[in-house]
Parts: structure tokens; C-alpha cells; sequence
């Protein structure tokens, strides 16, 4: 009796078993990994020189402008990348929650961005950003709006807010799905109520509207913060980061000096990429922990 | 009254119909692009004159994707890859799922928290450790050390979708069964199963389009044997330029599977993946 109440016990753990063997695999010991990589001098182009050099990949980093830089640029990366994600996500759930005829088919189209792998839709608009064929430039010159074809991505000052632009055109649909299932959720009756006191459209957006997504705007922008820090597939198959480092991120940064193989200085990096984003993931995570 | 109407619809053009239609054809314009891009003769995409509708019609680039380029071998990776990445995932987590779902155990909390972190930690961060461990284990550019580099991503996700899913279906489903002489095992299989498949579906489907569309970790774990797609297209930028016509014409065909399945699972997946975050 008592084993089987033991066995009884026993059988959630053995079923999460599984999915925990690949975590601490897959995961937690790849994550101690890197810290220990942090403190060595490992470049697998000279494997012979591999081994413990303190903290000199940390002095290094703090020391290395264009690890700077790239801060600089993850920080605007992700402020005006989310930033606008969220606002033209939000008119677009707007939108989607009126009723209109194909409104089903609109709704699906719309999230098309979504599923586009990265490295596509980094191509795609490398294409729209060409700066001798490409569509951007003959639109803005049939508007009048430019005289001559601008080579969007090879030049310093176009071409960070070009890669900006894509990011937040793939970031669109995942904001306005979330944002149209908590409008969904919110009762009528509180607009109801409104209208008879007389509130007027803002004051309903402000009023009732904002205040009812706060929770779904806060995880939303949280997870969507995470995920446009971590992306390196759009920026890389525009620029790899260029033109003379313009667009270089620090996932960006960390994946070009992982390519070179130069894996203690980039392990270093993530360490402090991984820190920065902790900020984000941590009230992610409580909140999580505490609806649980 | 005449003039209200008149009225009434100019502001519901100018406020609704205006704006819906200037974000739908900035969010669907490159696609439309890509596909014309695909089918135009290459004289005609790099002449001074951009043309808005293709004045010559072309498969060409199609036929040289598939015959010069090979683009069919990529697709088998990426399906390989992907199939297996979906399978290994599901069966993996819906036991994970349904622990979290139906059962109360010490440290529950602690362990879902501890599948969520893994989510959180910079896709980089990960890449750098698991390039050395495939390495050492000599797994490095065969497809299994990229299902394995996936599951990082796709377990604590599906785990938490597929939690969502069960607990939608009621306890007295295998509560039933149980009374009536099964045990755990054979109630969760024949019971709990069966009703579950629309979520595994749709689980399914995100787990495939992640591991098809998923670029760096394939770009460091394959080579020329066994490259996925997202890299083959990548590579079709050479030294001397890229070509335009071949390039969108993989792009078309790449994201056709993943559209396809996306628009089948498409309700149950955005009800899955919104309901965390809407409950609040």
C-alpha cells in the first residue's frame, strides 16, 4: 500500500523527467559552460593557446569601443524597435476589432509577417532598401519626396532606421494578435457605461481601453523586448552589421565573433547580454511565478 | 439627414478603412514584391525602369532554383530537421504538460519557472557552449545537434501551450475513465489524448515553423551536406552579388509550406499563445 502511494508520489516527477533531462542538457549546463568560457582564452582558431586567463576577456570587454557601441545601439534597437512594434501593433488590433466584411481573412493575412523566417524577411527588404533596382527608392522618387536613389543600408546614417523599420514590420502582427485577444476579452458593458455617461472615443482609449490591456501589454512587451534584443537573423541578412559596424547590436557583435571563432570574448559578452536582459526576464518571471 | 450619412461614411472611411488599408499593404507589400520580383526575366529586374507588374513573365528562376541550385536538398534538410524537432518536442512535453495540468507536487512552481527561464536566456549565450558540446561529441553538422540546439527553445514553449490546452479539458475526462477500471496511463492514452489533438496540432505547427524558419544556430551547426533553408538562401548572396530572381523565388517557397499549415492550426494556436498573457 504504502509503495503505491509512493509510486503515486513519484509519477509527475517521472513525467517532467524527460523535458527536465533536455533542459539541464540543452540548457542549464550550456549556460554554466559559457561562464566558465567567460574567463578563458578560448579561440578555437588557435586551440593550442586554450585556458584560464581570469578576468581578462571582462577588462577587455569593458574596455573595447565597439562592445560600447553596441550597447548603445541594443538600447535604441530595442527602445524604437518595441517601441513601435507596440503603437502600430495597437492601431492594427484596433483595427481588427471593428466588425467588417472579411474580417476573418484580413485578420490571418495580417499575421503573414509573422511566420516569415528572419533571414527571408531581412532579404526581402535588403531588395525593397536596394539602392540601384530597389522599389523604396522609385516610389520615393515617382512622390517626389527624394531626387536620387539612396543606397539605404550602405550608407552610416540610413542604414541603422532601415534595419529598424524591417524589425518592427516583422514585430507587428505578434503585437496586434495579443493586444486584439485582450480587447476581446474586455466586457462591453464598461463601454456601455461610458457611453451613457457621455465619454468621448479617447476617453474610452484612456480610460477604459490602455487600463484593461495592462497586463497584456506588460507581458507582450516584455517577451517582444527579449526577442528583438536576441534577434540577429534580420540585422544579419541585411548588413552582418555593417556598413563599418552601423548596425551592429550586441547579439549581432557576439554571433560575428562567435563565427571568427573566438568563442571566451564572445561567451564574455553574452554573459553581459544575458545580465541586461535580466532586467527584463526577471519581473517577466515573477509575474509568472506568482499567477503559477 | 442625407448629409449625416454622407458624413457618417467619410469618417468611417477616413478613420477605419484608410488606415486598415495603408498597414495592409505595408505589412503584405514585400510579399506581393518578392513574388513579382521572382517571376520577372532578369533583363527586366535590373534595367533603370522599376516595373510595378511584371512586363515579361518567367519560371525560370524556379526551374534554375531546383535544377542549378539543388534548392531541393536544403528543403529535405530543413524538413528533416523540422519533422524531428516537432516529434522529439511533443512527446517530450505533453507529459511535462500534462504533470503540470493535473497533478499537485512539491516544488511545481519552482520546476514551471524553471522551464519559462529557459526562455529568457540570449539565443547567443546558448549558441556559443552547445557549438563546443556538439563539437566534442562529434555532432556537429549532422541534423541532430541542431534538433537538439531547437528543443532549447521549443520544450519550455510547448510545455507551457500544451499546459494551456489541458487545462481546458475538464479532470472528470479521465476522472470517467478511471472509475470505470483504467489506470493513469491508459486514460491519459485512450482519454485525454484523442481530445488533445487539436492543441498538439497546433503545438505541432509552431514548433515546425521555429525550427524551419530558425537561422543561427543552423548557419554555425551544418554545412554544404546539410544546410537548411534559411542558410541556402543566405548563401545565394555571393561574392559577386546576389541574384534577385533566384533568391525570391526560394523566398516564395519557402514560406508557402509554413502558410499553409499556419492557416489550418491558426485559431487554436492564437488562442493558446494569447490566453497567458490575457488573463492576467
Amino acid at each position: 500500500m504504502r509503495v503505491a502511494r509512493n509510486r503515486q508520489a513519484l509519477y509527475p516527477y517521472l513525467l517532467i523527467a524527460p523535458a527536465l533531462l533536455f533542459v539541464i542538457l540543452v540548457v542549464l549546463f550550456p549556460v554554466l559552460r559559457a561562464l566558465l568560457m567567460s574567463f578563458q582564452n578560448y579561440d578555437l582558431r588557435r586551440p593550442g593557446a586554450i585556458g584560464f586567463i581570469g578576468l581578462t576577456n571582462y577588462a577587455a570587454v569593458a574596455g573595447d569601443p565597439l562592445f560600447r557601441a553596441a550597447l548603445v545601439r541594443t538600447l535604441i534597437w530595442v527602445l524604437f524597435g518595441v517601441g513601435l512594434q507596440f503603437v502600430v501593433g495597437f492601431i492594427l488590433a484596433l483595427l481588427l476589432h471593428q466588425h467588417f466584411a472579411g474580417r476573418g481573412i484580413v485578420r490571418s493575412v495580417s499575421l503573414i509577417p509573422w511566420v516569415t523566417p528572419g533571414v527571408l524577411i531581412g532579404l526581402m527588404w535588403r531588395w525593397i532598401y536596394d539602392g540601384n533596382f530597389g522599389v523604396l527608392n522609385d516610389l520615393l522618387v515617382r512622390l517626389g519626396i527624394i531626387r536620387d536613389f539612396i543606397p539605404f543600408l550602405a550608407r552610416k546614417g540610413t542604414a541603422f532606421p532601415s534595419v529598424i523599420a524591417t524589425i518592427v514590420w516583422q514585430g507587428i502582427p505578434f503585437f496586434s494578435i495579443m493586444l486584439l485577444a485582450g480587447l476581446q476579452g474586455i466586457p462591453s458593458s464598461l463601454y456601455e457605461a461610458a457611453d451613457i455617461d457621455g465619454a468621448r472615443p479617447r476617453q474610452k482609449l484612456f480610460y477604459i481601453t490602455i487600463p484593461s490591456l495592462r497586463n497584456t501589454i506588460f507581458v507582450t512587451t516584455l517577451l517582444r523586448i527579449i526577442w528583438v534584443a536576441n534577434s540577429v537573423d534580420v540585422i544579419y541578412s541585411m548588413t552582418e552589421g555593417g556598413p563599418a559596424y552601423a548596425t551592429q547590436t550586441l547579439s549581432v557583435y557576439i554571433f560575428n565573433k562567435a563565427s571568427s571563432m573566438n568563442l571566451g570574448y564572445a561567451s564574455t559578452m553574452a554573459v553581459f547580454l544575458m545580465l541586461l536582459l535580466s532586467f527584463v526576464a526577471v519581473p517577466y518571471l515573477r509575474s509568472m511565478f506568482r499567477k503559477g | 439627414m442625407k448629409h449625416r450619412a454622407v458624413k457618417g461614411r467619410l469618417l468611417r472611411l477616413a478613420g477605419f478603412f484608410l488606415p486598415l488599408a495603408v498597414l495592409l499593404v505595408f505589412l503584405l507589400f514585400p510579399f506581393y514584391w518578392t513574388f513579382v520580383t521572382s517571376v520577372k526575366p532578369a533583363a527586366e529586374l535590373y534595367q533603370a525602369r522599376v516595373t510595378y507588374w511584371p512586363a515579361g513573365f518567367t519560371w525560370d528562376s524556379y526551374r534554375n532554383l531546383f535544377g542549378e541550385f539543388r534548392f531541393l536538398k536544403p528543403m529535405l534538410s530543413s524538413l528533416t530537421v523540422a519533422l524531428s524537432t516537432t516529434i522529439v518536442t511533443l512527446v517530450v512535453a505533453v507529459l511535462a504538460a500534462y504533470a503540470f495540468s493535473r497533478f499537485e507536487f512539491k516544488g511545481k512552481r519552482i520546476f514551471m519557472v524553471l522551464f519559462l527561464t529557459n526562455n529568457m536566456f540570449p539565443t547567443v549565450l546558448l549558441l556559443i557552449p552547445l557549438f563546443t558540446i556538439m563539437r566534442r561529441m562529434g555532432l556537429l553538422y549532422t541534423p541532430s545537434s541542431l534538433i537538439l540546439a531547437y528543443t532549447t527553445f521549443t520544450i519550455p514553449f510547448s510545455i507551457w501551450l500544451l499546459s494551456g490546452y489541458l487545462n481546458d479539458l475538464p479532470s472528470s475526462l479521465e476522472e470517467a475513465a478511471m472509475v470505470d477500471g483504467a489506470n493513469r496511463r491508459q486514460a491519459f492514452v485512450k482519454v485525454i489524448l484523442p481530445v488533445l489533438v487539436p492543441g498538439l496540432v497546433a503545438t505541432g505547427v509552431y514548433i515546425f515553423m521555429q525550427a524551419w524558419n530558425e537561422y543561427t544556430f543552423a548557419v554555425m551547426f551544418t554545412n554544404e551536406r546539410n544546410r537548411t533553408i534559411p542558410v541556402a538562401l543566405k548563401n545565394l548572396i555571393g561574392q559577386l552579388g546576389v541574384q534577385w530572381d533566384l533568391l525570391t523565388a526560394g523566398g516564395i517557397i519557402t514560406i508557402i509550406p509554413v502558410c499553409v499549415m499556419f492557416f489550418f492550426a491558426q485559431k487554436r494556436l492564437v488562442e493558446g499563445l494569447t490566453a497567458g498573457a490575457v488573463k492576467g
